[in-house]
């Protein structure tokens, strides 16, 4: 008897694509492997972040933001934040109508320059920002003339935080623009709407998913930047400092307990921009799916 | 550059592309440029000896190695979570589909202290790995757990779409053939995702080379033995030495954008590769 060859049973349902599966033992294995390698830097670490944020229970966790300069921390990384989303969404849609809509030349080295923020390391994104108003900066002098501090103050934290996202909007929007097409604002604009018209009720309803994407993404970003903030914040106490770089103070002072509670408010929020990331993505699909 | 080719009907093309370019001028390229003109009131010597110290050329070591390292664990490790999420049905799958973007959504100054406390010598994994002798936090070996940990969602997402799109037929083909089902993956599943899987692995390596938050918790950050780069560039501008972080800085910024074209090389190569097929 030969071994039957799976063409022999073609219809049987369930075996149908043996040939093209792997054995149920190989399967399992390849699951367990990544299941471990998941949960070792992905379960674990949030694991941890909720148990020492906790490791002395619930009044030691909530103790953690009565503390003034906790509270002035999360203040400061909503203000930076506040300020460099809608400024990097303004600039998101503009350079990506500008993209999408038109034909010039040159169009691809500004895709590539757009997201040149992304390939520079964090500590360089601060570093060029003092090189330009720190004290022995370009503009160091006439500014310590007019009395202006960026450099240790909190505008350096905003335009650091503005150069790490700077992308983020733009780079969700252009591809999505571009695959849209302008059929349907020429379309709108042949029948009479105004500019602004078309583009409140024509292309904002096209793009809404990807324009929160990039939103929700950029946020995430600004709230848990790091290496560029710690450039040019000087770590003033209660003043230059936000929640990633409280972090830092309160974890080289080993105050764990308070690290970590603050830390998690950030975990939190990455769970949240995940969740809503989830939900977004669902969305467009499901809107996508008829039209296609 | 920057001129139109031919007149649209919609309206805001010289409003919005001059305001991307002032924009982009503004925030990017003006303050990058800061870096290199700042370079070049070093002499040649100056930049040279700033450049290749003996500290300086140890960071490259552990920067270039650590990151080379990680990049290739999860080239590996990212192929086999990205072929187990399509190919696969198990419990909890989307939730962990939705994970893998953890790397990108947690601040790295979290992962940093987390990551230190799980492999510090009496952490959950660190004790473990103590009594078999291997030490991870504050040696080379944690810089790579926290550069495969930062970079881990680069492989996964550019290999996933690539895998999901791919034709069924061609696998039945090849197994009606005879074909094993280990010489279908390697003949021609691989193959076709090579180009997605040196994409995510340069972004991955891109990443890592330039990271500060998530390793400068759980390296220790001993000058000559575990301190990376970008801590370098932090430890000299604290000393006032500008021109001497900006040295390191354009040496980096100079990696980065030769990894950048390569990247973009490789994304036009696959998605070439991708419409071919």
């Amino acid at each position: 008897m030969h071994a039957p060859s799976p063409l022999a049973h073609p219809a049987k349902s369930g075996s149908q694509r043996r040939a093209t599966a792997e054995p149920p033992w190989v399967r399992r294995t390849l699951i367990g492997i990544a299941l471990v390698f998941l949960g070792g830097f992905l379960f674990i670490p949030l694991a941890a972040v909720f148990t020492e944020a906790l490791a002395k229970g619930f009044s030691a966790y909530f103790a953690a933001f009565s503390d003034r300069v906790t509270m002035a921390s999360i203040e400061l990384t909503l203000i930076a934040a506040a300020i460099a989303v809608p400024l990097n969404l303004v600039f998101g849609v503009t350079a990506a109508w500008a993209i999408a809509k038109f034909d010039f030349y040159g169009k691809n080295l500004l895709i590539t320059l757009i997201d040149l923020p992304f390939s520079v390391s964090p500590v360089i994104s601060g570093l060029i920002y003092v090189l330009l108003f720190g004290a022995q900066g370009w503009f160091g002098p006439w500014m310590m003339d007019h009395d202006l501090k960026i450099i240790f103050a909190i505008p350096g934290i905003v335009l650091a935080t503005i150069f790490v996202t700077f992308p983020f909007v733009a780079r969700e929007l252009i591809p999505l623009m571009q695959a849209q097409g302008r059929t349907e604002e020429e379309a709108a604009l042949t029948l009479g709407a105004t500019g602004w018209q078309t583009f409140w009720r024509v292309t904002v309803p096209n793009i809404k998913w990807g324009l929160l994407y990039g939103v929700i993404l950029c946020n995430a970003r600004a709230m848990g930047e790091f290496g560029a903030v710690s450039v040019v914040s000087g770590h003033i106490r209660g003043r230059t400092n936000t929640m990633p770089l409280h972090i830092e103070i309160l974890y080289n002072e080993y105050n764990f307990v308070a690290a970590f509670a603050v830390a998690s408010l950030l975990t939190l929020l990455a769970l949240v921009t995940l969740g809503l990331k989830t939900w977004v993505q669902f969305n467009a699909a499901a809107e996508d799916a008829p039209s296609h | 550059m920057f001129t139109r080719r031919r007149h649209d009907v919609l309206p805001g093309f010289r409003l919005t592309l001059g305001y991307t370019l002032f924009y982009l001028g503004l925030i990017v390229l003006l303050p990058l440029s800061a870096a290199f003109i700042k370079t070049s009131t070093l002499t040649w010597e100056q930049f040279w000896s700033a450049v290749t110290a003996p500290r300086v050329l140890a960071s490259y070591r552990l920067t270039f190695g650590a990151s080379l390292f990680a990049a290739t664990a999860n080239l590996i490790f990212g192929l086999l979570v990205a072929w187990v999420l399509v190919r696969y049905e198990f419990w909890g799958r989307s939730i962990i589909d939705a994970l893998v973007d953890l790397p990108f959504a947690l601040p790295t100054a979290v992962a940093g202290i987390a990551l230190t406390t799980i492999y510090a010598p009496n952490g959950w994994l660190g004790a473990p790995l103590a009594a078999l002798g291997i030490k991870v936090a504050f040696t080379p070996i944690g810089v790579f757990i926290a550069l495969t940990f930062i970079g881990l969602p680069f492989v996964v997402r550019t290999v996933q779409p690539v895998l999901e799109d791919l034709d069924a037929e061609v696998e039945e083909a090849a197994a009606s053939l005879g074909a094993t089902r280990w010489q279908i993956f390697h003949r021609i599943i691989l193959p076709l995702l090579t180009p997605s899987l040196l994409t995510g692995f340069a972004m991955a390596f891109a990443r890592a080379l330039g990271e500060y938050g998530s390793v400068v918790f759980i390296s220790g950050n001993l000058p000559m033995k575990t301190e990376i780069t970008p801590l370098l560039i932090i430890t000299k501008l604290e000393q006032y030495d500008y021109a001497g972080a900006t040295a390191l800085a354009v040496v980096m910024l100079v990696v980065s954008f030769c990894l950048l074209f390569t990247i973009n090389m490789l994304q036009w190569w696959s998605s070439r590769f991708q419409r071919s097929n």
